[in-house]
């Protein structure tokens, strides 16, 4: 027996340490797990560098129902989540749930949104909350300064905020003060299942964990064929605008403006096929820059300071995918856009399930069986 | 701090400070202006309001931000001066009004 | 030199109207290309040759010779045939050579078949306790209050770091009739002996004669303090004393109304970096620089960098890397143009480059001067220090971008210039790896702030229209 030898082996290795693999890894160590965190390097295609921070509900789950109501039970917990890190980090996520706003800028884009909310209410089983279509009067109440195209807009009380890179740095400092390892560099190469333990290459060593939790979000879809799973995704691309700071003005978040608690405007987002996260398109910047504007006029005033195009991470039908391997019992994939909105989600609830070593039967909607179901459809 | 060489030939331009006039000369820009005027602090931080003022002068370190005729936030080392033209320093983070 | 009305289109854009852009513009529009010179400056001259034409000093022994050569330059590219603008700012670039340029709160894209980056050198960061209070600033800064408005520090006036440009300065200002209190000079000891295998270059160069000249004239007029290995600066709502120690044990704090603080100068990457450039950890400059070949052309295929932006050589290296970088791009236009001059201008860049590694390591500004103590900060938009920085590298944090996510540096309006190198070799020390694997901030447009009016009004495509609105 050798005395002293650095085992690193530990009861979970999660793979990803951006916003979904540290919840969950967060949500493990709380449960007293050993957890190691394998994670790309510094240039790292990271979502949750580049998100849009909404914790978000209105007409999520369009086309799957049970996302709406897995959806509506993380912006429940997220409160708990987030008085719980600031516990533990003493950092304030600022979690704001005041009630969040679509916005129209025609009577067209008023209509297409209000037969949106109508067919996604209509689903059989969806979470049932209340998402109202206002007029421009009642939207004068709620946010003061919005400019002459603005013609109604849709409203939703569950709707709110954070400060994601708050979350994110906070996320870290709770999981390694429970005593998770994080590596940094140490990009998941293979995977080999033997003996009931999960023995993973990264970085130029070797890591042993008895379950596997693959939340390394596009690149899922390469690892988790790795233990008998699967991630299809799509490649989909987004840009931000951020401003300088400015105090407060904008009370509400609205899907594509929000302020944040720095006094930065975020401008977003745009949606686009590819994967190329470097170039960024100025005609798109523009367009978004335009719709902020005639949102609210005195916005045009504020100096950009940032943009960029992120990747986003994208199941191919853009609903979660959740799933235990059955040929690698232990191996979890755990892949889905909306990293934010779902932190609560997955350290509350998810960590618990790869915990006991069972997904719940709530959660078999996010299998990637689905996929299958389709393909004969 | 800052006094011109005795022998500067520029010509005078008028313009004003959070309402105060001062002279300046052609050539100068906002920050220079500013700094000759014996303006030690231009602005306060938009983070903890603590006093700033040029430091770098050649645009990269945005510390000389001030509001030129009704533009916040401009960098006053990049903006030459012109007659009458009205410059506000700023405190803290800008304000926007509906 | 007007020029308000932008094409959509030219053969080439040069961006920097410094020694590097005025000699490359000259170059490229003599031979008949369609040139367009973009500069943010209020006029031609970039640095070295700030308010060349504008300049209300007289006495031109108290700029220096080398500031004068500059007049030159400028009447080489108004009788070339290319449009300059200035007060024009390029705050995009990209690998399509597509330019976003603003010009009296307007933008537009402008298109090119070549581009030449020539924006040439800023200041290294100077981390110090009390560097952000007022009253503390460039060396640099004080040269062009000089040069564009005859200013000079009127106070108390403490100059401290390390460089030749430190001694230039303070010649400048003693000669024009100002006053230095004391000069603190950082350059580490054994500076000397280390840099001696590298002096043959050095010996040779003008640079080696006229570096002692200035020296001595300084030192003349003011007393200098050396091995100064810690440096504070402190006041309440402005500078108000410089406390100092030296390596033997000296300590001692002088009232000071100016602290003028400098080491060296480093490539201003920004543009470059955002449009994709590869760039590589300098060991000797302590920098990044682009990776280019002897003509400057770098990892973009059409994207030239040529200057003290491609890495620090001086004023007259810059003018002959803008008139390769130049004549390269007339060959890539005009196939089958050839200029004589082309060998005999690489000669003389050799020569001018030779005299650089001496400098470099004479120069190479001390450790606890480029990553300072926990309590300094050190992103002064965001205001961090260096202890949070060391903090999140415990953490895990490998690189730059990781710590901008976690800790805001490098995202304010100054998009890291001020704490770029700074960080990255914080967090070189902090993981023990070199800085080159550490990496750099990651770049993104606009690297100049633009209003958002500015940004909407800009020309739109439908496709960008459709991947924005949605239902």
């Amino acid at each position: 027996m050798s005395v002293g030898a650095q085992r690193d082996d530990f009861d979970v290795a999660v793979v990803g340490g951006g916003l979904v693999g540290a919840a969950v890894a967060y949500g493990l160590g709380r449960l007293g797990n050993r957890v190691v965190v394998l994670d790309e390097g510094d240039m790292a295609v990271r979502a949750s560098r580049a998100n849009f921070a909404l914790v978000w509900v209105q007409s999520k789950g369009l086309g799957m129902p049970e996302y709406a109501g897995w959806t509506v039970a993380s912006a429940e917990a997220w409160p708990e989540l987030a008085e719980e890190l600031r516990r533990e980090t003493r950092l304030d996520v600022h979690l704001e749930q005041t009630g969040g706003f679509h916005i129209a800028l025609s009577e067209a884009e008023l209509e297409a949104r209000t037969s949106t909310l109508k067919r996604f209410h209509n689903q059989t089983g969806v979470a049932q909350y209340k998402t109202e279509i206002l007029g421009r009067a009642e939207l004068d109440r709620f946010l003061p300064g919005l400019g002459p195209d603005v013609v109604g807009g849709s409203y939703c009380a569950l709707d709110g905020h954070v400060n994601s890179l708050k979350l994110f740095r906070a996320l870290h400092i709770a999981m390694q003060a429970q005593g998770t390892k994080y590596l940094a560099d140490h990009a998941v190469t293979a995977i080999e299942h033997d003996k009931g333990a999960f023995r993973l290459t990264a970085g130029g060593r070797q890591v042993v964990a008895g379950k596997v939790v693959l939340a390394a979000g596009n690149a899922n879809q390469h690892l988790a064929p790795m233990v008998g799973l699967k991630a299809p995704m799509r490649p989909e691309r987004g840009q931000i605008i951020v401003t300088e700071r400015v105090k407060p003005f904008l009370r509400h978040p609205i899907v594509t403006i929000r302020q944040t608690d720095e006094g930065t405007v975020m401008l977003g987002d745009s949606k686009e096929e590819g994967t190329d996260p470097v170039g960024l398109n100025l005609g798109i910047s523009s367009t978004i820059a335009s719709r902020a504007v005639r949102t609210f006029p005195v916005l045009g005033k504020l100096n950009v300071i940032r943009s960029w195009r992120g990747i986003r991470v994208m199941p191919a039908d853009g609903f979660p995918i959740y799933e235990q391997s059955t040929s690698h019992p232990g191996a979890f994939v755990v892949t889905c856009h909306s990293g934010v909105t779902l932190a609560a989600a997955h350290a509350l609830k998810l960590a618990p399930m790869i915990h006991a070593g069972q997904l719940d039967e709530t959660l078999e909607a996010f299998s990637a069986r689905r996929f299958d179901v389709q393909a004969f459809a | 701090m800052f006094k011109r060489l005795p022998d500067c030939p520029a010509t005078a331009v008028i313009l004003t400070v959070d309402g105060r006039a001062i002279e300046a000369r052609e050539g100068d820009s906002v920050a220079a202006a500013l700094l000759a005027a014996g303006f030690a602090q231009t602005r306060q931080s938009a983070v903890s309001q603590s006093p700033r003022a040029p430091y770098c002068m050649m645009g990269v370190c945005f510390e000389c931000m001030v509001t030129v005729d009704g533009v916040a936030n401009r960098q006053g080392c990049m903006v030459p001066v012109r007659e009458g033209m009205r410059i506000e320093t700023l405190r803290g983070r800008r304000e926007i009004s509906a | 030199m007007s020029g308000h009305e932008f094409k959509d289109a030219y053969d080439v854009v040069v961006v920097g109207a410094g020694a590097a852009g005025l000699a490359a513009a000259a170059e490229i529009a003599r031979a008949g290309l369609d040139t367009l010179l973009v500069d943010e400056n209020a006029g031609p001259g970039g640095q070295i040759y700030r308010a060349i034409t504008t300049t209300p000093v007289r006495k031109r022994e108290i700029l220096g010779d080398e500031f004068w050569n500059g007049a030159a330059l400028v009447d080489e590219v108004r009788s070339s045939g290319a449009s300059v603008t200035q007060t024009a700012t390029v705050w995009s670039l990209d690998a399509d050579l597509m330019l976003g340029i603003s010009w009296g709160g307007r933008s537009r894209n402008v298109s090119a078949r070549r581009v030449v980056v020539a924006t040439g050198a800023m200041e290294r960061p100077f981390p110090i306790p009390g560097w952000i209070l007022p009253g503390v600033m460039t060396a640099g800064a004080v040269q062009t209050l000089l040069k564009s408005s005859g200013l000079l520090p009127a106070g108390r006036t403490v100059v401290a770091g390390t460089g030749p440009l430190l001694w230039l300065l303070s010649a400048q200002i003693l000669r024009a009739g100002g006053a230095i209190d004391a000069i603190l000079d950082t350059t580490p000891r054994g500076s000397l002996t280390r840099a001696l295998p590298y002096a043959s270059g050095f010996l040779l160069s003008p640079l080696f004669a006229k570096g002692l000249a200035l020296r001595s004239e300084v030192m003349r007029k003011v007393r200098v303090v050396r091995h100064v290995t810690e440096l504070v600066a402190a006041g309440g709502d402005k500078l108000e004393t410089v406390t100092f120690a030296t390596r033997q044990g000296a300590k001692a704090t002088l009232p000071a109304d100016a602290l003028l603080l400098h080491q060296g100068v480093v490539p201003n990457t920004m543009l470059a970096m955002a449009a994709g450039v590869a760039h590589r950890w300098d060991e000797r400059q302590l920098c990044w620089s682009p990776v280019l070949d002897q003509d400057g052309r770098s990892s973009i295929e059409g994207i030239f960098v040529a200057g003290d932006g491609a890495g620090i050589a001086g004023a007259l290296a810059a003018e002959l890397r803008g008139r390769l970088a130049g004549l390269a791009v007339v060959r890539d236009l005009r196939p089958g143009y050839e200029s004589s001059e082309t060998q005999s201008i690489r000669q003389k860049l050799q020569r001018e480059e030779r005299a650089r590694p001496f400098l470099d390591v004479m120069f190479q500004p001390p450790r606890e001067m480029r990553a300072p103590a926990d309590d300094t900060i050190v992103c002064r938009c965001e205001e961090v220090t260096a202890g949070e920085v060391r903090k999140a590298a415990r953490l895990g944090c490998a690189g730059p971008n990781q710590l901008k996510a976690f800790l805001r540096t490098g995202m304010g309006p100054c998009q890291g210039r001020l704490c770029g190198l700074t960080l990255t070799e914080l967090l070189a020390e902090a993981n023990g790896v070199a800085p080159g694997e550490v990496g750099h901030l990651r770049v993104r447009p606009p690297v100049k702030p633009i209003s958002l009016s500015e940004l909407a009004e800009m020309p739109v495509s439908e496709a960008a229209t459709k991947a924005v609105v949605r239902g």
